[in-house]
């Protein structure tokens, strides 16, 4: 992954705080990173990292409790950030990025069959005509491996994994350029898991579709990534190419995620890390996995700048000359 | 405990031809108008001492299994017995020292921490219900407890709530080990946490056990989750065990093809990496109306015209390895 080109999507210094009744919290704080077109970039990091928040803050899903929204979001070269809520819902959200929210297939509206669900999106920001729609979902339904006489049926009469599909035909129908996929497998079991990321692959040569990842599993991440940025206590903290991150990541954080991975047949056991992520109300003030880090040395009390090593980014004074 | 002694060790528990079927009931007067099927003759034995894996996508009848074992469901038929003793024609009386003996770790620890109590007094809870010991002792085997699942004594006084998903998990544990049982049903407790977390929770599992010589039934739906926790491990399918034997053999001579697929679609974190991956075609049919024969034939990848007429037996084709599958040799 290119850091200079990212001619898709380049976010830069995004921020997304909430308000609480015990101060604010920080879930998304100065991020930068981006992706070309027909590219695949996963976000990893652990639960509570801000990997849902980012979504929600490029897509401008905000709850009412935000207390602070700023940066820049450049698609194909125009920061979306300046226009307003109006222009926004109209041209950027579902028309050019669409997303699969979180646990986005237990989500589906139980009493609307489930063609009728995927069909609207495509009617309201499209204004495709109901007749012209129940085609446009046939063909999304075959894009994702749903069979077609499916678009009668209820949600509840799908598997989980017909389920997700059909979660992901929605984000497709409006045929957008890139689509922000959360967590999309993780409820599901492994079979289900590799079929669907069969599915993603198909999108991606076949039409062309980029994708944000977010997900706390590196293995599974591993099979859509063409890059790979690693999200911790709401910043990022390595962004890296695929190849080189799977092969020997850097950053301490992204090395321990990589060895609490489960692998077959072999003689070591995984690993695990200790603690947890802070409490994103007060962050640290320097390292923010400080606490947590094996590697961790005096300058770590100061926050690290961001090195970079041949192209790849690290957040670490490990790697600062 | 090594495994070859482990093996030497007499049955704790014996299942014995378990079904159960659920009624599906409809229309106004709720009736029934058909059976799940979601366990179906399934049969095996845990030693004292070992770790039995019990792996499957999900519905497949694991938990279903768990909680047969333990009485909190009512199986339809078939035996269970625990030290010999058969565990469902037993009454409510001598159930009561059974529910000391077996306990079970839930996947959301949520179900079993009340909210409002500080977990010290949860994890007490037990030893209150079955009268052992005085308050304070009580207070202190929670707070001991606790130490051994890595959290301290002053946790002891907070609500579930002040804990993270991993850290709650290991007060479930806490929770269940403290009445020092002797077999646990461990149901999926790793599923819902992150990655990173995962093999802290198996870590104290696995040393509780070498230090109380705790028996383990321990579901997952992933066989990468138990291979390193199990001795042996068994693979469920549609409410059928469909292979069974010593954790090697099943992670590197597996013998039914479902098994392979589930070894095969387990991912590796490399992008280089690129194996040929058995993706089954088709999802698990209802466990409403199976299929018949061998009720894998559906989505098997080697079927042959047999499988879709007569059911496999679940013999042992090699020794100490069972697998229910016309074409296992
Ligand atoms: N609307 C909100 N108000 C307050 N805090 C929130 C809100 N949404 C998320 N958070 C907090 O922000 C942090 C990041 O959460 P999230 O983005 O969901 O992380 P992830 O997706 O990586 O698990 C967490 O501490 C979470 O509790
Ligand atoms: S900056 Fe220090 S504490 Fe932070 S990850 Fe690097 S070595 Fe560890
Ligand atoms: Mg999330």
């Amino acid at each position: 992954m290119s850091q200079t080109n990212n001619n898709l999507l380049r976010i830069e210094d995004l921020v997304l705080h909430f308000g609480t009744t015990r101060g604010s919290v920080q879930a998304v704080d100065k991020v930068n990173f981006g992706l070309n077109a027909n590219q695949a970039v996963v976000v990893l990091g652990e639960s509570g990292c801000g990997k849902s928040s980012l979504a929600k803050a490029i897509l401008r899903l905000l709850p009412r409790n935000v207390v602070s929204y700023s940066g820049r979001i450049y698609l194909d070269g125009n920061d979306v950030m300046k226009l307003n809520d109006e222009d926004f819902r109209q041209n950027i959200r579902w028309a050019s990025i669409s997303m699969v929210p979180q646990a986005a297939m237990n989500s589906l509206n139980p009493v609307i069959r489930v063609g009728d669900q995927v069909a609207e999106p495509a009617i309201i920001h499209l204004g495709v005509s109901k007749q012209d729609a129940v085609s446009l979902v046939k063909k999304m339904f075959q894009h994702v491996g749903v069979p077609e006489d499916f678009i009668n049926r209820y949600p509840f009469e799908l598997s989980g994994g017909m389920r997700q599909r059909v979660a992901i035909a929605m984000a497709l129908v409006t045929s957008p350029n890139l689509i922000i996929l959360d967590e999309p497998t993780s409820a599901l079991d492994v079979l289900t898991q590799a079929s669907i990321f069969n599915v993603l692959k198909r999108l991606k040569g076949e039409l062309g579709i980029s994708f944000i990842l977010i997900t706390h599993d590196i293995a599974t991440s591993s099979e859509l990534a063409d890059g790979v940025a690693v999200m911790y206590a709401g910043q990022i903290v390595e962004i890296s190419d695929a190849h080189r991150f799977f092969a020997e990541p850097l950053h301490p954080y992204s090395r321990m995620l990589m060895a609490s991975v489960p692998r077959l047949r072999a003689n070591v056991e995984p690993e695990f890390i200790t603690g947890q992520p802070p409490s994103l109300l007060n962050p640290p003030k320097g390292c923010r996995f400080a606490d947590r880090c094996p590697k961790r040395f005096d300058k770590c009390s100061e926050e690290p700048p961001t090195a970079n090593v041949d192209g790849i980014q690290v957040k670490c004074w490990l790697y600062t000359s | 405990m090594n495994k070859v002694n482990k093996q030497d060790q007499p049955d704790l528990l014996v299942v014995d031809k378990l079904v159960k079927y659920f009624p599906v009931r409809t229309g106004l007067f709720q009736r029934v108008t058909a059976w799940v099927q979601a366990v179906d003759k399934v049969s095996f034995a845990v030693k004292k001492g070992e770790t039995l894996g019990m792996v499957g996508e999900s519905g497949c009848g694991k938990t279903t299994i768990g909680r047969s074992i333990l009485r909190l469901i009512e199986p339809t038929s078939g035996e269970v017995s625990f030290e010999g003793k058969n565990v469902l024609t037993m009454n409510q009386r001598e159930l009561k020292p059974l529910r000391r003996d077996m306990q079970i770790i839930f996947q959301d620890p949520y179900a079993s921490l009340n909210p409002r109590m500080p977990i010290g007094e949860s994890v007490m809870e037990g030893l209150q219900i079955h009268n052992i010991g005085r308050p304070k002792e009580r207070w202190e085997v929670a707070v001991n407890m606790l130490k051994k699942v890595g959290l301290e004594e002053y946790h002891a006084r907070r609500y579930p709530h002040e804990f993270s998903g991993g850290q709650r998990q290991r007060i479930g544990i806490a929770r269940a080990l403290a009445l020092n049982p002797k077999f646990i049903v461990c149901d999926e407790p790793v599923s819902a946490l992150d990655v990173s977390i995962q093999s802290q929770v198996l870590n104290i599992l696995k040393d509780l056990q070498s230090e109380f010589g705790f028996t383990y039934l321990f579901i997952a739906h992933n066989l990468s989750v138990v291979e390193h926790i199990s001795d042996r491990v068994a693979v469920m399918y549609l409410g059928k065990m469909v292979e069974l034997t010593d954790r090697d053999s099943l992670y590197r001579e597996p013998l039914h093809p479902y098994t392979k697929a589930l070894l095969s679609a387990i991912p590796v974190p490399h992008p280089e990496v690129k194996r040929e991956r058995t993706i089954l075609k088709g999802d698990v049919p209802s466990p409403l109306n199976p299929p018949r024969g061998c009720r894998f034939h559906t989505r098997c990848p080697i079927a042959v015209d047999k499988c879709s007429h007569d059911e496999p037996e679940f013999k042992e084709v090699r020794p100490g390895h069972w697998a229910a599958c016309w074409l296992a040799e």
